[in-house]
């Protein structure tokens, strides 16, 4: 069937912030979405809040709207674009749950616009828990007994007919959110309480624990014509009870024979066509019992999701943007594999490899949160491997994911642990348990007894067990050629032997080339080799090779065509993590495409399935492998790029800077020596001598008696960090020396190499990003951004408003005329992005990073100009006067970019900001004034803007005076004021009317009950410090799980107030991206 | 880590082409065409299914062996296929309900296997010569010798494979359908699936197998409802005798083919057969069926073709086409109950798109219009 001619506007809802459960996947398949649409000559209307995505770039769709993707935002949308239908299945949850809340109150009827892909009511039977059961019932097939309770009171009778270990599900919730297993009444009370606050329609579903059993997963599409195809089959190494995006998972399926395999097709399909997908991409899971084989489906997603961009990587099936094309109207058959060209869509992609995807954690990040792996998602990444056998693609896995390892184990990272904590490591899961079974089978443990702890399957043990037997023998071993191939077959990395065999990585990697040992790159065809493929999409893999007898040369021909002119390689980010996230992503596609547009050849290399830059049609050659000097290394041989691009994918390329340039591979953009410069703490305090700049006073310790004696010379607060940190990993601020020692106790383990960075805190003082692109004649100042809160809270988690808004003139002037120093000084080629810190008009500088920075997609949306692509076409020879780019541009607007955090994730951990960063995602708030693109960042980051209720304040003495303020401001506003008893004394006695509450241990009811009665609004609370702190997170914390809005700091109370203010006055207006960018003055790029 | 010579295996191909690897099989030495099959999952079925005769079979996906072997998943009492070429096999056989490992199973079998092949460079090899003749062995590991030998083997060209795998007569399929008064098939064994006669029987058949040799005469007198003509190894020209006893039944009785049936039934209505570059083996072919214009995902194993074209009048209509190469995948007689597919409805392994065509075979034997 032919597209569709009845439509011609079409609005697809992105996923707004990443957040945990829901990440850069949604970029990769909305940007596929949007231009497999406008290719078919649809006019696109995007509505994302998160600007630092590829498909929120203006090019990507005829109008974007970076506003809130919540209901009320995108009706107004709806209500100014009219369009014809909207496409809800590619933009996560968020999407599909704004798609329905507009659906069931009648907007999309009231403007006529048709959902397409899925319509609402096949969403909510795959939705609705007990909806869902009972059509798969109704098909004969197979569930867990469960029930649905929408009460407290509910839940306990359905628990006490199911027994325990129950499990319970939130309904509409992301990534499982609030769910989790209860063994007992009181965990299970906490769980269902947890559960129904977080629920959309507080509706918890009680179910039978399958814990322990197999775990799969379909990705399954179907078209208009009723066929339906199985894109990618995969299983969980970790069986049910963790959540699937925490698992380790392994395509395809391994453990079930062809009877098994079909009968769970057959299901998959009874089920899409049973709730009624009409058109796209499902994911359906189903739970295997080991030993009998009993089957149940456990649940679908009506929409492309996480585990479909992984399929899609998988197996080179670009599921959304097939997707998309099937949502207009194309069947399956009519349309092009792209990676053959030459057979259709409609088919099942066979897999000749193995790929593992594994998570990344951040547990670090927060203390205090429960570690344990259940059915609500933690990890914050995920990096994928391909290998030709599990072994391989598990160790290349592990190496991916940025964590510091070589592998599995035999790498000296690995804690000795006592069996007994081995044990309690494999019962339980967490982010450790790879590593620890393999110190399990070393230590001896029978393969019964972890089998029994783990229940994991035991062909997933026994290849696990494989390797271990292989570094025991490599071990014992001296180095030796069958030996050492036979290692890279079992996915060994140069840095394991080099452990093993005591020696430098380097030097075993030039044994293993001097015995011709080099990996061959296979292609991800989608059909085994039945086909050619024409799509170069690769993996590393060691095969040996056949023996020609004869003249007769079979030479496989892996890669034929002619090359073009100029190769450039671009290094990626690897997995997302809590400091480097999707702007890095962002930064190489877009360099991507710059290079592509000026005809260069460009090669990508990257771990993460989630990404755009992991799309084979996003560069010329893709190589999906991890970012370690041995893979870079052997991709460069093969390559001989004539320029590799690191300052794009954040700290995982810069880390290889200097080992890349000592082995001579071409490196281009600013030199690795300045990024040295940059992050040398001596280099740096000479480089800002030099420029007769300012930072603040510092010194270098050692160890603890060091850091102590600075820090009596700096004074107090300091802020202590390892050298060469991301994300602001164990970065604090310092009060006393008590807490400097604790510090020390724990700082000399986060990073033994490394010394510890001692600075003077400016307390109070306004910190200040800039971006910057120069080509090493010309610099121009991308955009300014100062934050919202002071400075010591990280910048990753700050708010930040464009153009400044508080700052004078002669300030902004010092700090231009600082950048361009510090860009000509370090002779920057690309981007860079330098930190100050304004006190008492004082511009000092804290940090200077020549790469991409966090903030560059934001500024580039800011100002309409893409500076990673300006920054591509420097590196690759151009000037920024040829480009025509050699003035900053003022914006007659204000820009907002507020931070997403998963604490709701994390129960009892705090919520206070700090210099360790601790947000996953962002969000873009623009409008005329500070207050409306303030207040619509806080709604675009689903925080609750109150216009009127009551607020609860309670603040530290320091802030009482700007309290005060704060509290005249909220009144006049019409809040109640409510606070304990210091506040609340202070401010009554300023005149205002302020109702007081019991601290906790004052006696009941005390604030918490205040809390838990749901009668405050909003809470202004500043950190006081130790004191209080344990009551004070206690109130936080509530805070979270009851979804009150919860301000840590003076100025972002500040800040809130002026939004919530512009609301009252007037509410909000959406406009698109390309409207606010007419506003500028014209720039002329090319 | 040096493999001691016992364990080692050779496969040798005519081109010249020889890899090295670990017999984890039978010891001995076989010759056979070489394919690939692409299925990911159901290498017993494979193994088992008697299509593979004269084939050395490698799988295209790596890991082979995970789940074991089991009683309930053969397609036939014992292996098939010349020899088994595989990247990596199991040491364990992890699935509740596997009996034995595939290792210990081939060597009961006394089939030669070999592992550790680039089965993928392999494949590219076999996809741009087409089908190779090969040997396997671990007992003479001399690559020149084998690759000798390889040349000087029969290959599959004109070769009637069928008589080593038909069963001797005629017998009546152990498995009954529920209910009374079932249709009775009389199925042609070639070489037949035991999941074909499963299927059969779920569809409400009474199954006789009877052998390739037999006589339209002898067909006759089974009294069947319906005649069927199973899958099979080799050249369908290489079996004029089964080619002149279908011409005969023509007419006298619904008539269903699957794969070398299908074959056969076009040789019989005057068709001509060709051999396929490398053939078509694997679970994930995208079948179209004309008049309906929706596709099935197919499991197939054929080297030959049939094109209705060459079929003299016009009373064949082609009914299925495959959309990756636009081959032949079913037909049917515009007047009488006769239609065949090239690929396996029963699957096993493969997808169940396809089962439909047991059912409108039993209404064709109803008398039911073609549904």
């Amino acid at each position: 069937m032919p597209k569709r001619v009845d439509l011609h506007k079409i609005l697809i809802i992105g996923s707004g912030p990443i957040i945990i459960g829901q990440a850069c996947e949604f970029d990769y398949s909305g940007t596929q979405a949007c231009k497999a649409l406008r290719e078919e000559g649809y006019s696109v209307v995007l509505v994302n809040s998160n600007p630092a995505t590829i498909m929120t770039d203006p090019e990507f769709a005829d109008r974007t709207y970076i506003e809130p993707v919540t209901a009320e935002a995108v009706e107004k949308i709806i209500a100014r674009e009219k369009p014809d239908a909207l496409l809800p299945t590619l933009g996560g949850q968020t999407a599909l749950n704004v798609a329905m809340q507009l659906s069931e109150s009648g907007v999309l009827e009231r403007y006529g616009v048709e959902m397409i892909g899925a319509n609402a009511e096949a969403i909510r039977k795959a939705e609705v828990r007990e909806l869902f059961k009972q059509t798969v019932l109704s098909c004969g097939l197979d569930v867990l007994r469960s029930g649905v309770a929408h009460t407290l009171e509910e839940a306990k009778q359905v628990a006490e007919q199911i027994g325990f270990p129950a499990v319970v599900r939130p309904a509409f919730t992301l990534g499982g959110t609030g769910g989790g297993i209860a063994y007992n009444w009181d965990e299970f009370q906490r769980i269902a309480e947890a559960g129904l606050s977080l629920s959309r329609v507080s509706e918890v579903l009680i179910e039978e624990s399958a814990e322990g059993w197999k775990e799969f997963e379909l990705e399954v599409m179907r078209d208009r014509k009723d066929n339906v195809v199985i894109i990618c089959s995969i299983e969980n190494l970790d069986p049910m009870g963790v959540h699937t995006g925490d698992s380790i998972t392994v395509a395809p399926v391994q453990t079930l024979t062809d009877r098994e395999y079909q009968a769970m097709r057959n299901e998959a399909i009874t089920v899409i066509r049973a709730i009624g997908v009409e058109t796209g991409g499902s994911n359906i899971q189903f739970a295997v019992h080991p030993e009998t084989g009993r089957r149940v489906v456990i649940e679908m997603n009506p929409r492309v999701s996480r585990s479909s961009a992984l399929a899609s990587k998988a197996t080179g099936f670009p599921i959304a943007k097939i997707a998309a094309k099937l949502a207009v109207g194309y069947t399956l058959d009519e349309l092009p594999n792209d990676i053959t060209r030459k057979t259709p869509a409609c088919f099942e992609p066979v897999l000749d490899y193995c790929v593992v995807k594994i998570p990344r954690w951040a547990f670090e990040k927060f203390p205090g949160a429960d570690p344990t792996l259940t059915v609500q998602m933690k990890s914050v990444g995920e990096a994928m491997s391909i290998g030709r056998t599990f072994k391989e693609a598990l160790q290349k896995g592990l190496r991916s994911l940025e964590i510091g390892r070589a592998g599995l184990g035999a790498d000296g990272k690995d804690l000795s642990i006592s069996e007994e904590e081995m044990r309690r490591k494999l019962r339980t899961p967490n982010a450790d348990r790879i590593f620890v079974l393999r110190q399990a089978m070393l230590a001896g443990l029978p393969e019964e007894e972890i089998q029994r702890l783990t229940r994991i399957d035991p062909w997933f043990l026994r290849e696990i067990r494989q390797i271990v037997e292989l570094e025991q023998e490599l071990q014992g071993a001296r180095p030796e050629k069958e030996l050492l191939f036979k290692a890279k077959q079992y996915g060994f990395s140069d840095r394991q032997l080099a452990f093993l065999w005591g020696k430098e990585e380097m030097e075993i990697r030039r044994l293993r080339l001097s015995w011709g040992i080099r990996p061959l790159f296979y292609m991800v065809d989608t059909c085994a080799a039945e086909f050619e493929a024409v799509t170069p999409y690769y993996y590393s893999t060691y095969e040996r090779a056949p023996e020609i007898v004869g003249s007769d040369h079979p030479g496989a021909r892996i890669n034929p065509g002619t090359l073009p002119l100029k190769k450039i390689m671009i290094l990626g980010g690897g997995p997302n993590r809590i400091g480097q996230g999707i702007e890095f992503d962002y930064c190489c596609v877009r360099a991507v495409f710059a290079l592509r547009e000026a005809g260069i050849q460009t090669i990508m290399v990257n771990s993460n399935p989630e990404t755009v830059s992991t799309d084979y049609d996003t560069s010329d050659v893709l190589y999906f492998e991890p970012l370690t000097l041995e893979d870079v290394l052997n991709i460069v041989e093969r390559e001989k790029p004539e320029g590799v691009i690191i300052q794009l994918g954040g700290q995982t390329p810069l880390n290889l800077a200097l080992a890349l340039e000592r082995e001579g591979v071409p490196i281009i953009g600013t030199a690795p020596e300045a990024t040295d410069r940059a992050e040398d703490r001596k280099k740096f305090s000479r480089l800002i001598d030099k420029l007769g700049l300012k930072q603040p006073p510092n010194g270098t310790a050692m160890e603890t008696e060091e850091a102590i004696a600075i820090a009596r010379k700096l004074t107090y607060p300091v802020l202590v960090r390892p050298s060469y940190v991301l994300g602001g990993r164990a970065m604090e601020i310092i009060y006393d020396e008590e807490g400097l020692r604790a510090y020390m106790a724990k700082a000399v383990r986060v990073a033994p190499e490394h010394p510890i960075l001692v600075d003077k805190f400016l307390e109070e003082a306004i910190e200040v990003d800039v971006d910057v692109v120069a080509d090493g004649e010309t610099a121009v100042i991308g955009g300014i951004l100062e934050h919202v809160e002071e400075a010591g809270v990280h910048s990753g988690d700050a708010a930040m408003v464009m153009p400044p808004h508080t700052l004078p003139p002669a300030v902004i002037e010092e700090i231009r005329r600082a950048s361009h120093q510090l860009a000509r000084e370090l002779d920057v080629k690309g981007l860079m992005n330098i930190q100050f810190a304004v006190k008492e008009s004082e511009v000092y500088v804290l940090e200077v990073n020549p790469r991409a920075s966090r903030t560059v997609p934001f500024v580039s949306k800011a100002i309409g100009v893409p500076l990673v692509k300006l920054a591509a076409q420097v590196m690759a020879g151009s000037t920024l006067q040829e480009l025509g780019f050699t003035k900053e541009v003022p914006i007659p607007f204000t820009c907002v970019k507020e931070s997403v955090f998963p604490f709701s994730r994390f129960f009892g951990v705090d919520i206070i900001l700090g210099p360790e960063m601790k947000s996953t995602g962002e969000v873009m708030g623009i409008d005329a004034s500070f207050g409306l693109a303030f207040a619509k960042s806080q709604i675009a980051a689903y925080q609750k803007v109150p216009l009127e209720g009551t607020v609860f304040v309670s603040v530290k003495d320091k802030d009482k005076p700007a309290a005060l303020e704060i509290a005249r401001r909220l009144q006049r506003l019409g809040f109640k004021l409510v606070s304990t008893r210091g506040t609340a004394g202070f401010l009554r006695k300023q005149g205002l009317e302020v109702a007081e509450v019991m601290k906790i241990h004052e006696g009941r009811p005390d604030v918490l009950d205040f809390l838990r009665n749901s009668k405050v609004d909003l809470i202004i609370n500043t950190p006081a410090g130790k004191a209080t702190k344990e009551d004070e997170t206690r109130i936080r914390s509530l805070a979270v799980t009851r979804g009150i809005p919860c301000v840590t700091t003076i100025p972002g109370a500040n800040a809130l107030i002026t939004g919530i203010a512009a609301l009252r006055e007037r509410g909000y207006e959406v406009r698109s991206l390309q409207e606010w960018h007419q506003q500028i003055q014209p720039v002329a790029v090319s | 880590m040096a493999v001691s010579d016992a364990n080692k295996a050779i496969l040798a191909l005519e081109d010249g082409t020889v890899f090295r690897g670990e017999s984890f099989g039978a010891p001995g030495e076989v010759a056979g065409e070489v394919i690939f099959n692409t299925a990911m999952t159901g290498y017993q079925e494979i193994l088992t299914d008697p299509s593979y005769k004269g084939q050395i079979v490698t799988m295209t996906t790596p890991l082979i062996g995970n789940t074991g072997v089991n009683s309930e998943d053969a397609e036939s009492p014992k292996a098939q296929t010349e020899g088994f070429v595989i990247r990596a096999l199991s040491p364990v056989a992890s699935n509740w309900r596997t009996q034995q490992t595939l290792g210990e199973w081939l060597k009961q079998n006394g089939t030669v296997a070999i592992q550790g092949v680039d089965t993928r460079a392999l494949t590219n090899l076999l996809r741009e010569k087409g089908a190779l003749k090969g040997i396997l062995s671990t007992v003479d590991l001399d690559p020149a010798r084998g690759v000798n030998k390889a040349k000087a083997s029969p290959g599959l060209a004109g070769r009637d494979l069928v008589k080593e795998v038909t069963c001797k007569k005629a017998t009546p399929w152990p498995e009954k359908p529920a209910g009374t008064n079932p249709l009775h098939v009389v199925a042609v064994d070639c070489g037949m699936k035991a999941h074909i006669a499963r299927m059969l029987v779920l569809s409400g058949c009474r199954v006789t197998v009877v052998p390739a040799t037999v006589k339209a005469e002898e067909i006759a007198e089974l009294k069947a409802d319906g005649l069927f003509l199973s899958n099979g190894p080799g050249d369908p020209e290489g079996m004029p005798y089964l080619v002149s006893t279908v011409k005969r039944c023509i007419g006298r009785m619904p008539l269903f083919g699957i794969c070398l049936g299908h074959q056969i039934l076009g040789l019989a209505l005057g068709g001509k057969s060709t051999k396929l570059k490398f053939g078509h083996h694997g679970a994930n072919h995208p079948v179209l069926e004309l008049r309906t214009g929706k596709v099935e995902i197919t499991s197939q194993n054929h080297g030959f073709s049939v094109d209705p074209a060459t079929i003299p009048g016009n009373d064949i209509e082609l009914t299925h086409l495959n959309l990756n190469d636009k081959t032949c995948e079913g037909m049917r007689h515009k007047r009488l109950p006769v239609f065949s597919v090239q690929y396996h409805p029963e699957a096993s392994p493969g997808p169940h798109d396809a089962r439909y065509l047991f059912e409108r075979f039993v209404n064709q034997m109803k008398g039911k219009a073609d549904s």
